[in-house]
């Protein structure tokens, strides 16, 4: 029996205008497919490192299975202060301004939530993340996109950010280095985006789970910027850098009443983040950092593989400096994002993600992730180079 | 560890020209500096890891452990080196602790490894003693390990 034509949707309408991810649609017709090699993957190819897992194991054989503090454990908070100052040069107070959360998609959805009344307008640049319009649209605001072009390496400039900034303009969102692009900020880009916040008076909420793969340049967070703690708010985790997406631990780093219109947030919403990631956080911290310098110098061997090999198959990519991914640009082949990644699958059994996924403007780009084994890549990009030479 | 070098010690096979794009290199700056390596004698080889165990399983490794008494001169170097031409020595090590060294050994058979202890390493001038331990199972081996379990899969896509 089928109810539904009987009733009417009980869906709050202003969800139902919000689409699923573009990554998801595609996710469906990937997972019908066998042996695909996949460049479409966001999330590192290692596995957390053992020392990292083990500490859970430990934890969980001590009866470590309780709630936490809201604001997460203290010792964890306590290392996490020292690892942003060390790191980024901003000084936080483990028992005031830092909060442990879900991942850093949920430290991003407090702060947003923390922040913005219905009608708010919040900037962020695109090609992005696929998850910040809906959320400053789960919280009421109005998301705000300003189109990043490869001419100018996928950076924000000043006159895009002015072209759009409005009275209702209550925060800027930023992810450098940037998931689909690659992009990174320089000192003076980050010194320009402060002048901006401080002049127009807006919050910048700054996603960099991405730091840590930075692979060269300058890394210049915008939270160490004389005059910037007071608007920011710092986000970070451990899933990149580290290998621990699975473990869903992120991190935020604001004044103290950010902090604890967050935090209230997070109590009622999560309460916690699970005691056993956090844990194995604290030995990430602790004992962790070859890991990650022995993870970021293969994701840079990686890249450069894949950039050779797209300049090989005369396909345009700008040269990424952090992240695990490439974003080269197939305009020029005479199909649509969606298209090329949709016959490169059912022609050659490569899966990447369309550029539209991140945006309206990554139309004419595909996201290809180097967090693949180099096997992997290289078998992927001939057939990538077999695909296009067919379509000349 | 230059980066190239830790790229073989991983995989030895990875071709010239796949090392000189990751690298940024070209393949005949990587060849030279291959040949460097070698001719300094910080490579010293390109091998295979195998598991053993899978392909013969009467094959024996065993750890000996030798108490030696110096030699004036070379300490233990001289005997150390007699040790270590033998074909059935696998790696040879001066130990600190209980004993001096420690020599792996494979052999075809049980008897073939006590052969070579009984009848050419303990007999050797300067060996006062040895302990031999055989081993029963490799778990990992030169950072391999020798059995890998299933692995999670992650998705095929995400964002």
């Amino acid at each position: 029996m089928n109810d539904s034509k009987s009733h009417p949707s009980y869906v709050a309408k202003y969800l139902k205008a919000v689409p699923r991810s573009g990554i998801r649609d595609f996710f469906e017709i990937v997972t019908t497919r066998k042996d695909v090699i996949s460049l479409g993957i966001g999330e590192p190819d290692f596995v957390t490192p053992w020392h990292i897992r083990e500490s859970s194991i430990y934890a969980l054989n001590h009866g470590a299975t309780s709630y936490t503090a809201n604001l997460g454990l203290l010792e964890l908070r306590q290392s996490i202060s020292r690892y942003v100052e060390h790191r980024f040069q901003a000084q936080y107070d483990p028992t005031t301004e830092i909060m442990i959360t879900v991942g850093v998609s949920e430290a991003l959805d407090l702060a947003i939530r923390a922040i913005i009344e219905p009608g708010d307008e919040v900037l962020y640049h695109e090609p992005c993340y696929v998850s910040y319009g809906p959320i400053i649209t789960f919280a009421h605001g109005i998301p705000v996109p300003i189109a990043t072009h490869k001419e100018n390496e996928f950076r924000l400039t000043r006159e895009a950010l002015e072209a759009k900034v409005t009275p209702k303009t209550k925060a800027l969102l930023l992810n450098f280095p940037t998931n689909p692009t690659g992009a990174v900020l320089t000192q003076d880009d980050v010194e320009m985006l402060a002048e901006f916040a401080i002049k127009h008076d807006i919050v910048v909420i700054t996603d960099e789970i991405y730091a840590e793969l930075t692979y060269e340049g300058e890394r210049p967070s915008i939270a160490s910027i004389p005059g910037m703690k007071p608007r920011t708010i710092f986000l970070n985790g451990f899933s990149k850098a580290w290998a621990m997406t699975g473990f869903r631990i992120g991190f935020s780093c604001a004044p103290p009443e950010l902090t604890e219109t967050m935090m209230k947030i997070h109590q009622y919403t999560m309460l916690c983040a699970p005691v056993l990631a956090q844990e194995a956080a604290i030995e990430a911290l602790k004992n962790g950092d070859k890991d990650v310098e022995e993870m970021r110098r293969a994701y840079k061997q990686r890249r450069n593989l894949m950039l050779k090999g797209f300049e090989a198959a005369g396909i345009p990519c700008l040269r990424p400096k952090g992240a695990f991914y490439t974003f080269p640009y197939i305009g020029d082949f005479g199909l649509s994002s969606q298209n090329f990644a949709m016959q490169l699958l059912e022609a050659e059994n490569v899966a990447c993600v369309p550029g539209t996924a991140f945006g309206a403007c990554g139309e004419g780009f595909i996201r290809c992730a180097y967090a693949a084994g180099t096997n992997e890549i290289q078998e992927a990009l001939v057939r990538i180079a077999r695909f296009v030479k067919r379509l000349g | 560890m230059d980066e190239l070098l830790q790229l073989l010690k991983t995989d030895g096979r990875q071709s010239v020209k796949t090392l000189a794009d990751m690298l940024t290199l070209s393949e005949d700056e990587i060849r030279s500096r291959m040949t460097t390596y070698e001719q300094q004698g910080i490579i010293r080889g390109y091998r295979a890891v195998v598991n053993e165990d899978l392909l013969d399983p009467n094959r024996v490794r065993a750890a000996i452990e030798v108490c030696m008494k110096p030699d004036r001169g070379g300490g233990y170097d001289r005997v150390a080196e007699r040790i270590g031409k033998f074909s059935e020595v696998e790696s040879l090590h001066l130990m600190s602790g209980g004993y001096d060294l420690l020599v792996f050994v494979e052999g075809d058979s049980l008897k073939e490894v006590a052969g070579f202890v009984n009848e050419r390493l303990a007999t050797l001038d300067g060996v006062r003693s040895t302990a031999t331990h055989f081993t029963l199972k490799t778990y990992k081996d030169q950072g391999v390990m020798m059995e890998t379990g299933s692995e999670h899969e992650r998705l095929k896509v995400s964002p």
